[in-house]
């Protein structure tokens, strides 16, 4: 069935909706949020983590992000660190998989030193901050199994309300609740529940644009720890898309090169 | 026994002239500073300056070495980007002060090189440094840059080494091919430094088996390359050795000295890391050939993760490594049966705290070594770090004797910019 129709039709013709099961429904929504931003070949930008404790107390992070789309596959990563200047220049490369654990090498800038390392460990905390990896690593339909909940609105916005389950054991959580805006087929809202079935974390988009007239990217995403009362405020800047990326950008040499 | 007779340099300005490794670098690359300051204006400085403090509890076995050192270490660095991004300039001199010992008041351009990125390859000409090589406890693969052992007797301090470099990127690997115009000697203490040979190495006096001494030109070659969990490298190195002899001499005022004595050599090496899950599992192989010696050693081991351990954010890491070398009793090196136990404390808090424990035990003796590393920062712009290193039941015969009364705490402050 071509994609683009899934949703028009999950609209026009109720019947076959109640046909469907919830899962297949919400591994339908899922793979049409996929396929409306399959395309976008290669896109630079910088982040900003703004790390804030429950006293109030505040860290910044500063790192830049570039991103190669691979056909059939996760995409390749490299995020350079600006901040703190302890790490300045320190260099992380991802091959994301759909299927098992990701490639990752760590550039050491002061030891000159590329590191493999384990990246099984994907649910601990990203530069101390509440992102976990897995939470900012490129999200794959294989990487869960899903259930349509219901329809539903978050802020008026009209949503389809999935939960979603991690296929990986090493994940930190049991399941996630997704609001995906219906028109557009974004999440707008992530509920967390950590390996308890406890709320955990809760994760909004702000503020998002449309790049190449196909392709939505929020500005700001609040993360808040409701176990910890911490949060952290990544805002994204400068995006560039089809900034002429290829392989020879993601290889061990541009790790070191990348500063 | 060496069967080529040593070429002896005998430096004049002698003992005390702390800047000569500077000087020299800069001596030859004298039409780089002349176009430095244009150059200079349009890239980004940053870099850090550290005080660091240390102690020794044991009374030394030399008088004139101090108990208490301290020092302060800066290393700015400038770096520019043009040419959409396929050229760049990094330049990163080094120089510390310490209120002790003359010979660790030193400088070095630890890099001042040019890249040049072109579409699956790249080139590089100018001062640099290279890493290579997978396990934790000893770096045996690791052999373009020279040590600079007086910063930290751990030889994970390396000194600028000059060198032009073409790097192939292909689907099967990475082809990288060295020319090292250039030697640069291995750092030691002064008199009034501790970690120190007893007799003291005499840097004023060298001795090459080239006759090219420091000018000859050593080549190195490696292909690295992953396929699926594994990262492998090959490579292939023939010049001056890094690790000198140390061969006892009377200097002119009749003290009994060593003299450190650079042999030609050819390593072939292989680093190995398969990547399953939790576990690495590492392995660094060498089969090294002088006129004096020919043998074998290899590193291997592992490093294990426990994620999230007590409910915590914290990772432990468990590392464990088994050090050989074929020589056996008559290794230059303390490590030729040993084995190495440590653990990683990664908190992945904010601070980015940091601890890392172990102790090298060599399996054929009383004898072991304890480590301690840790750090945190505070703020973003400064960093604290502890290290301490312990000596126990060394023999008299082992390598490590000499440091069995030099066991010591540091303390170091780091401010970024």
């Amino acid at each position: 069935m071509n994609p683009i129709l899934v949703p028009l039709l999950l609209l026009l013709t109720p019947t076959l909706a109640i046909a469907m099961s919830a899962e297949e429904r919400g591994l339908e929504i899922a793979k049409e949020i996929e396929a409306r931003d399959t395309g976008f070949h290669d896109f630079k930008a910088s982040m900003t983590m703004l790390l804030r404790n429950k006293h109030g107390e505040e860290s910044l992070r500063d790192m830049r992000n570039q991103t190669l789309e691979v056909e059939n596959d996760g995409d390749k990563t490299l995020v350079v660190f600006d901040e703190p200047r302890d790490v300045k220049g320190t260099a992380l490369l991802s091959f994301s998989h759909k299927v098992g654990d990701d490639d990752q090498w760590l550039y050491l800038p002061a030891l000159k030193r590329v590191k493999r390392i384990a990246s099984r460990n994907k649910s601990g905390p990203f530069m101390g901050s509440e992102f976990a990896y897995e939470d900012i690593s490129s999200q794959e339909v294989e990487k869960y199994s899903y259930k349509f909940i219901e329809e539903s609105e978050y802020q008026g916005t009209p949503c389809f309300l999935i939960e979603r389950y991690p296929v990986d054991p090493n994940s930190g959580y049991t399941r996630q609740q997704v609001w995906v805006d219906k028109e557009r087929y974004i999440a707008l809202k992530i509920d967390y529940y950590d390996r308890k079935n406890s709320p955990l974390k809760t994760l909004v988009f702000r503020g998002y644009q449309q790049y190449l007239d196909q392709y939505w990217r929020a500005d700001e995403m609040f993360m808040e720890n409701h176990q910890t009362g911490k949060s952290t405020l990544l805002t994204w800047k400068e995006y560039e898309f089809r900034a002429g990326l290829n392989d020879g950008d993601f290889n061990k040499n541009s790790l070191k090169r990348a500063r | 026994m060496r069967q080529t007779a040593p070429h002896t340099s005998h430096r004049l300005g002698g003992h005390g002239n702390v800047f000569n490794f500077g000087v020299d670098i800069v001596k030859r690359l004298w039409w780089v500073l002349l176009l430095l300051p244009g150059l200079l204006s349009a890239g980004e400085w940053s870099g850090f300056i550290e005080l660091q403090g240390r102690h020794f509890p044991q009374q030394a076995l030399d008088g004139d070495q101090s108990d208490q050192l301290l020092s302060i270490a800066i290393q700015p660095e400038y770096y520019q980007r043009w040419d959409n991004g396929r050229q760049s300039l990094l330049f990163i001199p080094f120089m510390r002060w310490d209120g002790e010992d003359d010979e660790r008041t030193h400088g070095d351009i630890r890099e001042l090189v040019w890249t040049y990125a072109g579409d699956g390859w790249e080139t590089k000409a100018g001062i640099g440094k290279v890493f290579w090589g997978v396990t934790e406890a000893l770096h045996l693969v690791d052999v373009i840059n020279q040590t600079d052992l007086i910063e930290n007797p751990d030889g994970e301090q390396k000194l600028g080494q000059p060198m032009l470099k073409l790097s192939l990127e292909r689907d099967w690997g990475i082809i990288d091919l060295y020319a090292l115009p250039g030697f640069r000697e291995r750092t030691y203490p002064g008199e009034e430094g501790r970690l120190r040979t007893h007799p003291r190495v005499d840097t004023d006096q060298v001795e090459y088996q080239s006759d090219r001494e420091e000018r000859h030109i050593d080549l190195a070659l490696r292909w690295s390359h992953f396929i699926g969990d594994w990262d492998i490298g090959l490579a292939h190195f023939d010049g001056t050795s890094r690790d000198p002899l140390l061969l006892p001499a009377v200097s002119d005022s009749g003290e009994v000295l060593l003299t450190p004595f650079y042999q030609q050599m050819r390593q072939t090496s292989l680093d190995l890391q398969a990547t399953k899950g939790d576990w690495l599992w590492k392995l660094e192989a060498i089969h090294r050939s002088s006129d004096s010696d020919s043998y074998n050693a290899a590193t291997g081991g592992f490093e294990y993760t426990l994620v999230g351990i007590a409910e915590s954010d914290m990772d432990l890491g468990l590392l464990v490594e088994y050090l050989y070398d074929d020589r056996q009793d008559d290794a230059t090196t303390p490590f030729e049966n040993d084995l190495f136990i440590g653990m990683r404390l990664t908190a992945n808090d904010v601070d980015g705290s940091e601890l890392l424990a172990g102790v090298i035990k060599d399996l054929d003796d009383d004898g072991w070594m304890f480590n301690l590393e840790a750090s945190r920062r505070i703020g973003n712009l400064w960093k604290t770090s502890l290290q301490t290193r312990l000596w126990s039941d060394i023999p008299e015969q082992d390598p490590l004797f000499v440091f069995h009364r030099d066991d010591y705490l540091e303390f170091t402050v780091t401010r970024f910019f």
